[in-house]
């Protein structure tokens, strides 16, 4: 049985269907990628699956119990941690700071030396150690979206959700986020990841799915979409 | 986590703790006219304090002060005759944290300037539905209040600027606090991270309201005669703003001195000068709000690093420009 399954969900901003009725499954220990034309409904995908917007129709079960309809912050609690393509860290705090916010939330009754524990072991996941007492704001972009999936790490998610973490990365960042990504994975936690990189996706994704004006045009594992001929014209346009 | 001692941090508390014990023998030797002025402070203090409580950390500002000093004023106005001050204070606070609790679940969902235009309408309604009850039902303007003496409404006024302080202070280092700013600092990623984001800001906002409700209370008791007009005044919804905004917003010294200084110039210039007393109050707020954004607070650091700075350069140890 797959860790995360939806079924047939839609979302519709007035007219204009963002998602529509899309299956996607993942499956426990594997990185599954998602591709697509910008506006075509990845983004959106993560805000129902975590909870941030309401599905119009359709189900979303994780581990056996139905998410859909939940809470963002129920949703959390369950294992599903996201990050957001425009880093949202906290930035009146210092690095530390946001990483223990996520420790102490993240999971209901969390003691705070049980917390502060998570803290040291996530920045030192993350390699983000040296820069714990340094302000966000103070930090590299690159930093910065480590800091992000350090965040979701610390709620001890089973599923993350990784949204363009590569997004604006000098190559050697992208060649670090990767590494970053690849032992995530290695310890256990399940990861979908939007990603515009092709190199990233390709190289360390077991499955992609692709997204075209909303619905599910493609599924398979990298070589087979990029063989894929629908997926080549949306993204090259008809020849 | 382990306590440690901060000097900077921490001597503020005792100054704090030790000017609210010195207030308490204010009495002994205080005329009339200094307890109402000190009273006053002190509600000005409460409510500025308790204000920045909630919007200082979540960003979400509040207009809805003069409600629920108004629920306040009205909870003394309908049982002074039959409850002692406690309880009318107890009620007072209670109907205002269940009002900010209805509200806040219906319109904390709104963000940023229509949560401040809500809550701004929110006192005018109020005010609304009391004059019509006044008019229409019971035929009768406004309500008398009993006085409980100057004295005792000095000590109530008193206990609540403790209890405030005890309020702000726990809650500032307290998961719930953290969460507060959380929100304040990214909401979308505080409930990403498992925040219970509506109740957390439902709770802090009526948390507040309440402490407002409960120095409405008092308030009441000193005025002999209050009416919707009165008692829902806008004027209670702009004062904690403005005095956070003067004494400085996101620290804590801030808010209790903008408080101070705010009730001594304004007792000052209606007696001194009370033909343009308005106009000299206004002037001083724009010019606080143009040169100092930070409020006192906020120039007197600006100063001591001034200080600092210049003491490092003859030493010769200024880095600053490198």
């Amino acid at each position: 049985m797959p860790m995360l399954e939806a079924t047939g969900i839609s979302k519709a901003f007035g007219g204009l269907a963002a998602v529509s009725k899309v299956d996607i499954s993942v499956n426990e220990g594997e990185i599954l990628g998602l591709i697509g034309p910008n506006g075509a409904g990845k983004t959106t995908l993560f805000n129902l699956i975590s909870g941030a917007i309401q599905m119009d129709s359709g189900t979303a079960v994780f581990e056996g119990k139905r998410i859909s309809g939940m809470k963002p912050y129920q949703i959390c609690r369950l294992g599903i941690g996201r990050s957001f393509q425009a880093a949202k860290n906290f930035d009146g705090m210092p690095v530390h700071q946001n990483v223990l916010m996520g420790a102490l939330f993240g999971k209901k009754g969390q003691s705070a030396a049980n917390a502060s524990k998570i803290v040291d072991e996530v920045l030192d996941f993350v390699n983000l150690n040296e820069l714990r007492d340094k302000m966000v704001h103070d930090i590299p972009l690159a930093s910065q979206k480590r800091l992000e999936v350090a965040r979701a790490l610390a709620t001890r998610p089973k599923l993350l959700l990784l949204d363009e973490m590569m997004a604006g990365l000098n190559p050697s960042e992208v060649g670090e986020a990767m590494e970053l990504v690849t032992k995530i994975r290695d310890s256990g936690i399940t990861i979908i990841m939007i990603e515009h990189v092709m190199k990233a996706i390709m190289k360390i994704c077991d499955r992609i799915v692709v997204l075209h004006h909303g619905a599910k045009i493609a599924e398979g594992a990298p070589q087979e979409i990029a063989a894929n001929k629908t997926v080549i014209e949306v993204y090259l346009g008809e020849c | 986590m382990i306590y440690k001692f901060n000097f900077r941090k921490d001597v503020q508390y005792i100054v704090v703790a030790a000017v609210v014990i010195f207030f308490a023998f204010v009495p002994l030797f205080g005329s009339t006219y200094t307890l109402t002025l000190s009273s006053t402070i002190m509600m000005y203090i409460v409510m500025s304090l308790s204000w920045s409580m909630f919007s200082g950390p979540t960003g979400y500002i509040s207009l809805a002060s003069g409600a629920f000093v108004g629920l306040g004023f009205y909870a003394s106005g309908f049982l002074s005759s039959s409850l002692p001050l406690p309880m009318l204070m107890l009620v007072g606070g209670l109907v205002s944290f269940a009002l900010a609790a209805i509200i806040g679940a219906v319109t904390l969902r709104l963000r940023g300037v229509y949560f401040t235009i809500f809550t701004f309408c929110l006192v005018e309604l109020v005010k609304a539905v009391m004059t019509w009850y006044e008019i229409m039902i019971v035929r009768k303007r406004g309500l008398n209040v009993r006085n409980f003496g100057t004295d005792t409404a000095f000590y109530a006024m008193l206990v609540m600027v403790a209890i405030t302080l005890i309020v702000v202070v726990v809650i500032k280092q307290s998961r719930f606090g953290m969460a507060l700013t959380g929100i304040g600092e990214s909401e979308d990623a505080a409930s990403h991270i498992g925040i219970h984001t509506t109740r957390t800001k439902v709770f802090g906002f009526a948390i507040s309201a309440f402490l407002m409700g409960t120095v409405g209370a008092v308030r009441a008791t000193m005025l002999h005669h209050i009416d919707p007009g009165s008692s829902f005044n806008m004027m209670f919804s702009f004062l904690p703003v403005l005095m956070c905004v003067f004494g400085g917003m996101k620290t804590f010294l801030g808010p209790i001195i903008g408080a101070a200084v705010f009730a001594i110039l304004q007792y000052s210039l209606i007696t001194e000068m009370p033909q343009i007393y308005m106009i000299i109050f206004g002037a001083i707020m724009i010019l606080a709000i143009l040169f100092m954004p930070t409020g006192i607070v906020g120039v007197y650091e600006r100063v001591i690093n001034r200080i600092k700075k210049g003491k490092s350069k003859k030493g010769g140890t200024d880095d600053a420009n490198a």
